[in-house]
């Protein structure tokens, strides 16, 4: 059943600080294993001392339209899900890491399990009506979840107002994460 | 089999990364899957409390699945956390489950310094305790037993000492921390700052951080409000001797010689005073000492703080204006580890008259002014009626003149035999306070634990300092314990509950059990609280609610009071003029100063650098370092060197060093970090570290000891506290062996 919805994700680089609460948050909430994360931290300090700039970005699963790791899974586990939300299915996925080697951003592990594993953008809390626990959890409001298929959405709103980018624009994988600059 | 998987892996990875740029959606991308995944970690039951991982005391919500804590989020009812957290709250399932925690009482049986211990029963831990405070009371007088303690249980262990007889209540979190920043507000505005301090941030344009790097600070409700302000476009201006992650933020980043904060400070002063850019109404109508203020910044021009602080006069003059552009809604952030060069009242001193020089004190996007839900205490039977001896925290013959709480490491050095003190200290109580690394000058902290009566630690994890105590008493966390409640002056008042979510593991026992059983033992019952929920009620009760209402909701609300000047609030100053004082009559009646003076700072011996410490948003000191979760964001400090001095010493990233001050004191090995975001005259690590407690699993050995490195402290001549960036070290290359180790 499609909901026609199209999920994203804005991530403010204003606002993080790059504390890490979204990490542990998704490694709470999802019981990811030791030693893997979902979610992590990008902080680049690019200059030379005294003259320097900064962008904080959390990072996680693009949830892309076109997603690579989708179209190379051989058994089907990795795919789109409604709202463009992409997932593995555990029960199908052999560990093959076809879909590993395929993400320009690396956002897969294998999991201890043998399954490959990722963001799931919390999809069991969305569909609930919650946010994802890393934009739950955010003490800064950096994270924002929301449809862009609504144009009322926060998300939406924020495409539409702020300057953004994606990251690897030209793996072509049209990425539904978005970072606020 | 095995290896034809493998080839065939190879191949469409490298197929799939070839063509994945403008391949269209397959046909698998429409098959349909029905799999939703559940990760399951929703609570069969949900449980208000608040947390203390921190000091912050944020409203959490702990979920509980099986007897189990699978996680804990954010109370979007309670003021501090408004349904968000840090990451130290998400983590605190980390210290629950710690393998390592103190799980039963333990009795020394080697000298104090070794780690061995006999198991033994409460009953037989808590006798002992009582039988040695009975002794060392008989011989010495129950002055002499200090309790040092940090964190919110301290409460009840603080009544059982008061109730015994001592007044020697001292804490590292205000002689080492910020002790130095209260005493400069209480001067200037008749009233600390406090915690959580009273600061408008959210509604500020204009906020300068100067000795504070929040946002690694990761004080949550501050940390939201500061994206709060971002977002409504305020602006900031930092100054650090480091590209803090709030400088990266920053119109403005002065990365200021270290130790010269006053000139800048006095500088700023120079420009709004002389550019009469001030609030005159607001400095007319609150404050006294303004002529003397002028005449003191006369000569206080960019010109000559540019010398000592590194900073153009330029930007000096166009930071002033800008700071004094926004105001009242200017806020210069007061900080809170403040304890630095010695001259720290002064400097805050300095931070305090800017703010008035602004209007920001009781103005919106400043300092408001806080209201709290007014909570009755319910008095135990008897009241304490001994008239308690002044602490010996002082030496006799450096008396200091403007005492607050108790100086920690004056307590400490009350211990060590030959002190010069009105009496000296004979037995410790140590609450939740790891004061090997607490205390600056670790080696006089070893020279008091040997020579000491008796020494008992209260705690939840096998910390350093727990290994020189007689008796370790394991406390349950704060996720299986009620505490007192909490009710602190903010924007509104509010009253929130600490509870258990689970019954407490291993055989350790509430701070508030074990007061009252050692109050037992010592006769004292009569001045304590006895059962803890029949307290927490009867105090309810007076407020029209219960201890059942407040279980199932947290926290509840006071009506909202105006705070702020804008809402017609008058503010009052319980300073001697009644005003705000930017010339303190105090403190020159005391001999010192009455207007902030700058020292410059000693320059750094040949070959060495500065040693700055500060924090990491996801830790709490070294109280949080051994928790697996925590430590699942953060391992290891690591000591941030200038990228261009790196080069020239032959420092990469990732190399291991041993730190040596200039006294030969040692921490590490610790990783590089080379960095342009440094200035070349300092190096900088994360405090909490390099752990030596072998318990410590985690922990130990992991990154370095910052507190190794303080051997030498600068004594505040105001309030007594410690400044400890006194100290200058120099990075050697770690032995195999050493890093292996």
């Amino acid at each position: 059943m499609s909901t026609g919805k199209r999920y994203a994700m804005t991530v403010d680089t204003r606002r993080c600080v790059g504390c890490s609460a979204c990490v542990l948050a998704c490694m709470a909430e999802n019981d990811v294993p030791e030693g893997y994360c979902r979610d992590w931290i990008v902080s680049e300090i690019h200059g030379e001392f005294p003259n320097l700039t900064q962008e904080i970005r959390s990072e996680r699963c693009m949830h892309c339209s076109n997603p690579p790791c989708v179209e190379v899974c051989p058994t089907g586990a990795s795919f789109v899900h409604d709202g463009g939300v992409v997932l593995v299915d555990p029960h199908k996925c052999t560990g093959c890491k076809a879909c590993i080697a395929s993400c320009p951003y690396d956002a897969r592990y294998v999991h201890p399990d043998g399954h490959v594993d990722k963001c799931t953008f919390c999809i069991h809390r969305v569909e609930r009506g919650d946010n994802p626990a890393c934009v739950s959890v955010c003490p800064t409001k950096a994270l924002t979840f929301g449809d862009l298929n609504d144009p009322t959405s926060e998300v939406s709103k924020l495409l539409r107002t702020r300057e953004y980018k994606v990251l690897q624009p030209e793996a072509g994988t049209e990425p539904n994460v978005f970072f606020l600059k | 089999m095995a290896i034809g998987r493998r080839t065939f892996i190879k191949i469409v990875g490298a197929s799939a990364g070839a063509t994945a740029v403008g391949v269209g959606l397959g046909s698998r991308l429409l098959a349909s899957n029905d799999y939703v995944p559940d990760p399951g970690t929703d609570g069969d039951e949900v449980i208000p409390t608040f947390c203390e991982i921190c000091f912050w005391k944020c409203g959490v919500l702990a979920h509980k699945k099986d007897g189990r804590i699978t996680k804990i989020v954010g109370n979007p009812a309670h003021p501090l956390s408004r349904g968000r957290l840090c990451p130290r709250g998400t983590g605190g399932t980390g210290l629950l489950y710690d393998p390592d925690r103190l799980k039963r009482p333990l009795i020394r049986k080697e000298a104090r310094g070794k780690q061995v211990f006999e198991e033994v029963s409460w009953d037989e831990a808590l006798d002992h305790i009582a039988a040695k405070l009975k002794e060392v009371a008989a011989k010495h007088g129950p002055e002499s037993v200090a309790l040092f303690n940090h964190g919110y249980g301290a409460s009840w262990i603080k009544a059982l000492v008061q109730a015994y007889g001592s007044d020697n209540v001292g804490a590292p979190s205000y002689a080492q921390c910020r002790g130095s920043r209260e005493k400069a507000f209480e001067l200037t505005y008749g009233s600390a700052v406090g915690s959580p301090e009273v600061l408008d941030i959210e509604n500020t344009r204009v906020l300068t951080l100067i000795g504070s790097h929040l946002g690694e600070n990761m004080h949550n409700t501050q940390v939201q409000e500061l994206a709060d302000a971002i977002g409504a476009g305020a602006e900031l201006v930092v100054v650090d001797p480091r590209f803090s992650t709030a400088a990266g933020k920053a119109r403005y980043w002065l990365p200021i010689r270290p130790g010269t904060d006053i000139a800048l400070l006095l500088a700023w002063m120079h420009v709004i005073v002389k550019e009469r850019l001030y609030d005159r109404d607001y400095v007319a109508k609150y404050a006294v000492g303004f002529e003397e203020l002028e005449k003191h910044v006369a000569d206080k021009t960019p010109e000559w703080a540019s010398v000592e602080t590194g900073i153009a006069p330029e930007l000096i003059v166009e930071t002033a204006r800008f700071i004094a552009g926004a105001r009242p809604a200017s806020l210069v952030h007061p900080g809170r580890r403040s304890n630095w060069y010695g001259d720290d009242t002064q400097r805050g001193r300095s931070v305090a008259i800017l703010n008035a020089l602004l209007g920001s004190w009781g103005r919106k996007g400043g300092f408001f002014l806080p209201t709290s839900y007014a909570v009755p205490k319910v008095p135990a039977s008897k009241k304490i009626e001994h008239h308690f001896k002044e602490p010996p925290d002082a030496p006799l013959d450096r008396p200091v003149p403007f005492l607050g709480e108790a100086l920690a490491h004056g307590l400490r050095d009350a211990s060590i035999p030959g002190a010069n003190v009105a009496y000296p200290i004979k037995a410790w109580i140590v609450y939740g306070t790891n004061l090997l690394q607490a205390l600056p000058e670790p080696e006089k902290t070893v020279k008091a634990l040997e020579a000491l009566d008796f020494v008992v630690a209260i705690d939840v994890l096998p910390a350093e300092i727990t290994g020189w105590a007689d008796v370790v008493l394991p406390e349950a966390t704060y996720l299986e314990r009620f505490d007192d409640l909490h009710a602190p002056p903010w924007k509104r008042g509010y009253v929130a509950i600490r509870q258990p979510v689970v019954p407490p593991l291993h055989d350790s026992k509430p701070g508030s059990w074990i007061a009252w059983e050692l109050g037992k033992r010592l006769g004292l019952t009569d001045y304590l609280q006895g059962d803890v929920e029949s307290y927490l009620d009867a105090r309810l009760k007076k407020i029209g609610s219960s201890l059942t209402e407040l279980k199932a909701r947290g926290v509840l609300l006071a009506k909202r009071e105006p705070t702020f000047i804008e809402e017609g609030l008058e503010p009052t100053f319980a300073t001697p003029s009644g005003k705000i004082e930017l010339f303190s009559k105090q403190l020159e009646d005391a001999g010192l100063p009455p207007l902030p003076q700058y020292t410059p700072p000693a320059p750094a011996p040949a070959g060495h650098f500065r040693l700055l410490v500060g924090r990491a948003p996801m830790h709490t000191f070294g109280r949080t370092t051994n928790n697996p979760f925590l430590g699942r964001v953060m391992r290891e400090n690591v000591v941030w060197l200038n990228a261009k001095r790196a080069r020239e010493l032959g420092f990469e990233t990732g190399d291991d060093v041993v730190v040596v001050n200039q006294d030969g004191a040692k921490a590490g090995p610790i990783k590089v970090r080379a960095t342009e975001g440094i200035r070349p005259d300092c190096v900088y690590m994360v405090h909490g570290f390099g752990h030596a407690s072998k318990e410590l699993h985690f922990a130990f050995s992991r990154g370095a000891d910052d507190s190794q490195l303080v051997t030498r402290v600068a004594i505040d001549p105001v309030m007594g506290g410690t400044g400890i960036n006194v100290n200058f070290v120099r990075l050697e290359r770690a032995a195999a062996s050493e890093v292996s180790a």
